[in-house]
This record gives structure tokens, sequence and C-alpha cells, in this order.
């Protein structure tokens, strides 16, 4: 083992090319998990009959099948079916859908938190349902959800890796190359090991300045 | 028509299915072991240890939550090779997912132990036990109950994990779900078949752990503890 045999010049552009690619899935997963989520989360406590089965038979249904497996039935199972994606806009989609399940759990954990009291408050002054969800009760839970949900971010970041399987050029992809050419699987791994430990340390560094910023005053001892 | 067709390919192969599920079932078990084994003392070190210890245990923690799983497996299977020793992948897998849930078992372990009262160790120490019975023989019944159900979720998040095994050749349910695929050309209706073999295996491991919870509550100690 000897990390300095490696040929570093041009090792390092195409890691940094693969932890770009792994940030921009990342944050669109994330996002789209992010309103799917939402969605899933207003029709699960809001919704009519049909609409809250759907939304909690989804989310049932994604958090308790591997993340892999869904990533193949995109990947390889649509195109049967005529319907064919990149692999990068298939691991946006298995990821941001599968993370929409986990996030709908936190946002209905963080609205369920807030007391009822202040949905009926809301409407004894005349707010509509809608409008007291969006203006009274969403404010206060995405800010209680902060903490679940940087939580949920990393672990997003984390198994991006797994779109590697369907061949997404993110940094595993381009590890498992360089190991490939230079038959040099242990240390590429650590390296590669070790740029996945700095990042998630230094978001979930973000996150936390992100989350005390963002604390609502008094409201622990409110509720 | 076709639908029926790939059922009943997945029919024929039913015995490799079931080969393949018990390989996941004793994967999961293993590294759910490892995990607890070593997440235990990993959790006392944190909280009773002194500072060195802890601060290792920290690091520790830190890595093996901060490196993707399948980094992880990959680690754990191309490291020995370097070094000269072979492994296989199915021990390869157990040791890397292992490991990394002994990191968030440890975690689990840590949050119970802290939700104890301090009131119960000083107890236990003014009645003349030493701090290691006092850990063994107070905290450690209690803190068992209480992580059932965060642990509970680590066991639906271990066992979803093992399908990353695939990646280093392990031959689990995910593999045979793959084979069938190849050979049927239909992946959607195998996959599916497959999440569902996932989906009961969950819901078993949760149930299960859930009755634990019920059967080994001990009556009253909830309000008990929130009065004093």
């Amino acid at each position: 083992m000897n990390f300095l045999t490696l040929d570093w010049k041009t090792i390092f552009p195409q890691l940094l090319k693969g932890t770009l690619t792994t940030l921009q899935l990342t944050a669109i997963a994330i996002s789209l998990g992010f309103v799917v989520g939402i969605l899933l989360t207003l029709g699960w406590l809001y919704g009519n009959k049909p609409i809250r089965i759907f939304c909690r038979g989804y989310v049932d249904l994604f958090r308790g099948t591997p993340l892999l497996l869904q990533l193949f039935i995109v990947y390889y199972g649509l195109p049967r079916y005529g319907i064919r994606f990149s692999p990068f806009v298939a691991a946006i989609l298995g990821l941001g859908l599968n993370s929409a399940a986990y996030q709908a759990e936190y946002f209905r954990g963080a609205i369920q938190s807030i007391s009822q009291g202040q949905m009926l408050a809301a409407r004894s002054l005349g707010m509509s349902e809608f409008k007291a969800i969006i203006h009274i009760i969403l404010p206060q839970a995405l800010r209680i959800v902060i903490p679940a949900w940087s939580n949920e971010l990393i672990y997003t970041l984390k198994y991006s890796s797994v779109a590697y399987m369907i061949g997404t050029t993110e940094l595993m992809f381009a590890g498992k190359i360089i190991a490939a050419k230079n038959f040099r699987f242990f240390e590429v791994f650590l390296v590669v090991a070790f740029i996945y430990l700095i990042v998630v340390l230094i978001i979930s560094h973000f996150l936390r300045m992100i989350e005390k910023r963002a604390k609502i005053p008094g409201l622990q001892m409110i509720s | 028509m076709e639908i029926l067709e790939t059922l009943a390919a997945i029919g024929k192969s039913i015995i490799p299915v079931l080969r393949g599920t018990e390989i996941t079932v004793a994967l999961t078990f293993s590294l759910l072991a490892i995990g607890l084994m070593m997440g235990l003392p990993l959790a006392l070190g944190q909280v009773y240890g002194n500072k060195i210890i802890s601060t290792i245990i920290v690091v520790y923690e830190r890595t093996f939550r901060s490196i993707p799983a399948l980094v992880l497996l990959f680690l754990f299977y191309f490291g020995p090779a370097t070094f000269g020793i072979y492994i296989s992948p199915f021990l390869a897998a157990i040791l890397a997912l292992g490991f990394r849930s002994s990191a968030y078992q440890s975690q689990i372990f840590r949050g119970a132990i802290q939700s104890i009262g301090q009131g119960q160790m000083m107890a236990a120490r003014s009645l003349g036990m030493s701090k290691l019975k006092a850990i063994i023989y107070i905290i450690l019944p209690l803190v068992l109950r209480r992580s059932i159900p965060s642990w509970s979720n680590e066991y639906s998040s271990v066992l979803k994990d093992t399908a990353l095994a695939f990646a280093i050749g392990v031959i689990d349910l995910n593999r045979w779900g793959w084979r069938i695929a190849i050979r049927t050309q239909d992946p959607i209706i195998v996959f599916l078949v497959i999440g569902v073999i996932y989906f009961f295996l969950t819901l078993a491991g949760t149930r299960f752990l859930r009755w634990l919870e019920k059967e080994l509550k001990i009556p009253g100690f909830q309000s008990r503890d929130t009065i004093g």
C-alpha cells in the first residue's frame, strides 16, 4: 500500500468531477424528495380517505424495500414499457422518490408536534384550512423538522453512492474506474471514503449552524 | 399474460429465491449481532469512559457513520486482499455492515443510557454497588428495554442495506432477483416480487420487536421516571 505511487495528476480531476456529480445528484434528489414529501404529508394528514391511503401506502412501500431495488426498477424495469432515462436522471428519480417517503415521515412528526390549538385558532380567525396550513402550521413545522431533515440530507448524500450500481458517473463510479485502471482497489476506495467523510462532516457542520439560526425562541417552552 | 409467465418463472426458481432469502436473513442477523456486541461497550465507553476513551469512540463512530455502506463494503472486500488475506464476500459484508451498524447502535444505546436518570446510578452506588455492578444490574436492563424502538429502526434499515452486498458478489435475495430478471427480461415484476419479500421481512421483524417491547415493559416505570 503506497498512496504516493498513484498518479495523482490524473486521478485528482476525476475524483473532483465525481464529487461534484455526487453533490449535484444529492441536491436535486433531496429537493425532489422535499416537494413530493410535503405533498405526501399534507395528503396524509388533511386529505380524504383515498388520498390518505395512497400517501400511507407510498411511504410504507418505499421505506419497506431497499433503495437498490427501486433504482433497478426505475433504470432497468421501465424501459420495457418504453420509458427510458439516463443513469443520472434515473438516480435522481430513485433517490428523490425514496427520500420523499422518509421526508414525509419527518414532516408528519413535526406537524403533529404542533398543538391542535394553533389550527383551531387560525380557523376561528376566519382562515381557510389551506391558508392555516400555509401561513401557520408549515412555517413552524419546517423549523422543527430541521434536525431530522439534516439527517435525511446526509443519508441521501451517502446513499447517492448506490447510484453507481446503475452506472451514474458519480464519486463512487470515478473511484471504481480509477481503481480498475491502476488495479489499486483498496487505496483508491480509502481515498473515496475520505472524500465522503470530509464532505459529510462539512455539510453536517453547516446544517448545525442553520439549525441554531432557525430556532424559534421560546417555542420549546410553549409546546 | 406476460405477467403470469414472469410469475411462473419466479415460481420455478422458488428454491433459489428461498435460499437467497435465507442468505439475506443470515447476513442481517450476523451483522446485527456484531453491531450489538460492539455497540454496547462503545456506548458505555462513550458515557462512562475517560476523555481519551470517549474521544477514540467518537472518532470511530463518526467515521463509520459518515462513510457510505457501499464504500465500506468495497474497503472490507478489497482491503484484506491487498495484504494477502482472502475472505469470502459474505464475511466481508458481515464485517463491513456489522462495524457500521455498531457505530449506529452505539448511538442508540448512548441515547438510552443518557435518558435514564442519573439518580439510578447514584442510588446504586450509595447502596454499595461498584460502578461495573451498577451498570450490569441497574443501568443495562433499563437501557436494553428502552432501546428496542430505535433498535427496530436499525433492524429495518440494515435489512435493506444488505441488498448492497450484491455489489461485492454475495448471492443474496437481491442477486437472485437479478438473475431471474435477466432470464425473464421483465425486471419490474421480478423486483416487485423481491420487494414484497423484503417488505415482509421488515414487517415481521418490527412486529416481533414491538411485541418484545410490550412483553418486557416494566409497569409504571415510565410515569415514575417523569415524576422523579
